[in-house]
């Protein structure tokens, strides 16, 4: 089935290149779980209204201006991804928020407290090993986000995570590949200012912040500052330029 | 009024045991255990007999009496059990109140009155439980509840106005027999304090004892002295907080039942709770089809919460309807019989969503039943300069207290030197293999006997330098505190005797400053940076490098380009104990992240991944 969705393709031309076709067989796979995840009993993240806070940039870039409950985000892995997975969540957590962390041994704390994350409210399970779903299913009924390590996890298992998220109107976060999340946060083009030839110290990262989802239109993004001098979020003002389908790096 | 009442208190020892042992068939001269999570929760007296204790392992119990029967714990059955014993002793005096299963006590005046004496009394009823029920008990005479119950452990009438001097030579732990009681900070901290009896505990004075060891300790001081736990003036409850239900059609399963409770003890508490009130005894009343009524009460030492209401519904009704002949329940009635104003039970008391906290909180606790209570972590900023010695975990539930005890994790290691310590470091041998993942144990040496409590965020090493160490620490200064965090009595306790201005948060020069990186590696990862010539990058001086790093290869990967580089920063800290110096530098590679490199025993690690 994938062969004859692959012939139909328009780019199947330069089929003999045997790593083009193997990319382009991961996308329609990724298309049909992506329609599969479409089909849902319940409404959209729509259905819940409430939406938890995020800083100032990164709202004015997301759609809700905001993480919607119920709704998943992911934040695809690269340069910058964890300082974004912390900015997202800082503010939430600093109004309240209960926030969970799975399978994440390595996250530096100290920069989650810069980013404006409150410890006492930020619950960690670093080591879930086999039983990561059971663990993540407990704290969405409990929390008010929960992260999790997007690598391996089966499409089944997150369409499980997705509708337990929606039920109980907690926002899921996934950090790395996470097919079929409502909203999906990527970073690019980062660059670090500060430092010079063996003088200075990393001061603040400009990174584009690129945004898919459903229903959102192609290429939304913009430039912020990632981590700022603080170390939260921050940017200039000409922040946010929505911009024409940009080429995706990485 | 503040003449205490003359309580009789009515006690089968190791009811548990006796209840599980009735159920499975085991017979009395068997020894038996009940166990719970392969800990001796109970143990019959012929167990005891062959050196089996409360506490004891599982194995450790078998090896010592190897025919121990091991049985399992069922707090239903052991309610329902206790129900026979109950009728029992209500043939004979009324007003009987059950403290738990196991444990009932009367007021005395009663049977006292009827029977000629207490000591006939105690005969009547003993005699009429074991010919009724075939269980053994113990019978007290003393004022007050908590005298009475220890009077019944020893089988003692303890006369009208002797209580203080009964109770003044027992052992604080006496304060924490009953499992409910949850006393065991206070009884070890007494303990600690040099006061080890209840005449000791009681011959302080209450004003004092209310304002060092607070609500809790007060009633406990109360109950040392003989009195009644609680100050006379109780409130009588509105007759309108008792609430009832029609069970249509009527139930007669427990479960069933136990649904109807659930709605109705959440009921009872949200009026409580309207009144500011909460319920320390609890009459529960059932009408049946056959037209019976039952009626009992429930005592507590605790204010009740909705699921100890439900809880203790469900057991009554159990109990009920495991009679056989009573039909089924068809009306259901719960009466505060007597309340106090409510205080600890209070949701929402520091003004946060109590509700969101206690959810979040279940949540987690569901993690640590499936993991092991130290999956679930939280996390407190400690001392440090690394970024991953500055993060202390702690599991949830214990304290996070800055002060409190650090677990086994990165300890503190700190400035001597004088004010322009900026350069100074932690470095030294890596201990070859750390007793947790994740803590890097640099600069610790393992067993180096220092006293692990330190006034908050002052380093262990300055305290030893300076001879600062609170009073409290020097009773463990000799031994080692067991690292297990798990202790909450001496966390607890460690507000009594430091001083009441807290010490300022040193400022750690040689951190390296915001923004920290994102990525902490659970272990360092080994990284070779290499100049332009493919030569490795060394340290000329502790400050200055042999050349500019131009690319760079983590954990054996491939090398990457290097956009800019600072540093090396040095820091030397911790050389009392044999640390070796330390440079750090940061390098910004090609594709947006940037290291936190640190030079230590000749090669370069990554300490932090700014992703």
């Amino acid at each position: 089935m994938a062969e004859a969705a692959v012939r139909r393709m328009p780019g199947g031309g330069s089929r003999a290149d045997a790593a083009s076709r193997l990319e382009l067989a991961r996308g329609v796979l990724r298309g049909l779980e992506d329609r599969a995840a479409g089909i849902r009993p319940v409404g959209g993240p729509a259905a819940d209204g409430r939406v938890l806070p995020v800083a100032g940039p990164l709202a004015r870039l997301l759609p809700a201006g905001g993480l919607r409950r119920g709704s998943s985000v992911a934040v695809v892995g690269g340069p910058g991804a964890t300082s974004l997975l912390l900015a997202l969540v800082a503010e939430a957590s600093a109004e309240g928020a209960w926030v969970g962390v799975v399978g994440r041994p390595e996250l530096g704390l100290v920069a989650a407290a810069e980013a404006g994350v409150r410890l006492d409210r930020l619950a960690l399970v670093p080591r879930p090993g086999r039983d990561l779903l059971a663990v993540t299913v407990a704290l969405l009924d409990g929390m008010d986000v929960v992260a999790v390590a997007g690598g391996g996890v089966r499409a089944a298992d997150r369409q499980r995570l997705a509708a337990r998220a929606r039920q109980r109107g907690a926002v899921l976060l996934a950090l790395g590949p996470w097919p079929g999340a409502d909203v999906e946060l990527s970073c690019a083009d980062a660059q670090w200012q500060g430092l010079e030839g063996g003088s200075g110290r990393l001061c603040a990262r400009r990174v584009r912040v690129e945004l898919r989802g459903k229903g959102l239109g192609p290429g939304r993004g913009g430039r912020l500052l990632l981590p700022s001098r603080g170390g939260g979020p921050g940017g200039a003002p000409e922040v946010v330029v929505p911009e024409p389908a940009a080429v995706v790096a990485g | 009024m503040n003449e205490p009442v003359r309580v009789l208190a009515l006690w089968s020892p190791d009811w548990p045991v006796t209840a599980a042992a009735r159920a499975e068939g085991v017979a009395p001269h068997r020894p038996a255990a009940v166990v719970v999570a392969n800990r001796v929760l109970a143990c019959s007296a012929v167990a005891r007999a062959h050196g089996v204790r409360r506490g004891l392992n599982r194995r450790e119990a078998q090896a010592r009496c190897p025919e121990l029967a091991v049985l399992a714990r069922d707090p239903d059955r052991d309610a329902r059990a206790f129900e026979p014993v109950v009728v029992a002793v209500e043939e004979l005096a009324p007003g009987v109140e059950i403290v738990r299963p196991g444990l009932l006590v009367m007021p005395a005046r009663g049977p006292v009155g009827w029977f000629g004496s207490e000591q006939a009394a105690a005969e009547r009823l003993v005699d009429q439980v074991a010919a009724r029920t075939g269980v053994e008990c113990q019978v007290g005479v003393a004022d007050g509840l908590f005298a009475a119950v220890l009077a019944a452990r020893r089988g003692l009438a303890v006369g009208p106005g002797d209580t203080p001097p009964f109770l003044a030579p027992l052992g604080v732990e006496e304060l924490d027999r009953e499992p409910d009681a949850g006393r065991a900070d206070l009884v070890d901290l007494l303990r600690r304090l040099g006061l080890r009896s209840l005449g000791a505990f009681g011959a302080l004075d209450a004003d004092d004892v209310a304002s060092r060891f607070g609500a809790d300790a007060v009633l406990a001081h109360r109950l040392a002295r003989g009195l009644d736990p609680r100050p006379p003036l109780r409130r009588r409850p509105p007759e309108e907080l008792a609430v009832e239900i029609e069970l249509d059609p009527p139930v007669d399963r427990v479960d069933a039942a136990a649904f109807a409770a659930r709605g109705l003890a959440e009921r009872l508490h949200a009026a409580l709770a309207g009144h500011g009130l909460s319920c320390t005894r609890l009459g529960i009343a059932a009408r049946t089809t056959a037209g019976e009524e039952l009626h009992r009460i429930w005592r507590c030492a605790e204010p009740l919460s909705p699921s100890g209401t439900v809880d203790r519904v469900r057991w009554q009704l159990d109990a009920w309807l495991a009679r056989g002949h009573a039909g089924e329940v068809r009306w259901l009635r719960l009466t505060p019989e007597e309340t106090v104003t409510a205080g600890a039970l209070q949701l929402g008391l520091w003004g946060e969503a109590g509700e969101a906290d206690a959810r979040a909180g279940r949540a987690m606790v569901r993690v640590q039943a499936l993991l092991g209570p130290d999956a679930v972590v939280t996390a407190v900023l400690a001392g440090g300069r690394d970024p991953a010695e500055q993060v202390r975990l702690v599991p949830w539930g214990d304290e996070r207290e800055p002060g409190a005890p650090p677990p086994r994790r990165t300890r503190r290691t700190g400035p001597v030197g004088g004010p322009d310590a900026a350069g100074e470091r932690a470095g030294g041998e890596r201990d070859p293999a750390p007793d947790e993942p994740g803590a890097w144990s640099w600069g610790v040496r393992p067993g180096d006997g220092t006293p692990r409590r330190a006034p908050a965020g002052w380093p262990d090493d300055v305290l030893r330098a300076t001879g600062r160490v609170s009073a409290v620490d020097r009773p463990e200064s000799g031994h080692a505190r067991p690292s297990n965090a798990r202790r909450r009595a001496a966390t607890r306790s460690t507000p009594i005797g430091r001083p009441a201005v807290p010490e300022p948060a040193p400022s750690w020069p040689g951190r390296v400053p915001a923004p920290s990186p994102a990525t902490v590696p659970v272990e360092p990862l080994p990284a070779e940076p290499l100049d332009v010539g493919g030569a490795p990058v060394g340290l000329a001086a502790p400050d200055r490098l042999t050349a500019a790093p131009h690319r760079v290869a983590v954990d054996g990967g491939a090398a990457r380009e290097v956009r800019g580089w600072a540093g090396p920063w040095p820091l030397e800290q911790r050389w009392w104990a044999g640390a070796g110096p330390v440079s750090r530098m940061q390098l910004a590679l090609d594709d947006g992240t940037a290291l936190l490199l640190a030079h230590r025993d000749g090669r370069w690690w990554v300490v932090g991944v700014y992703d």
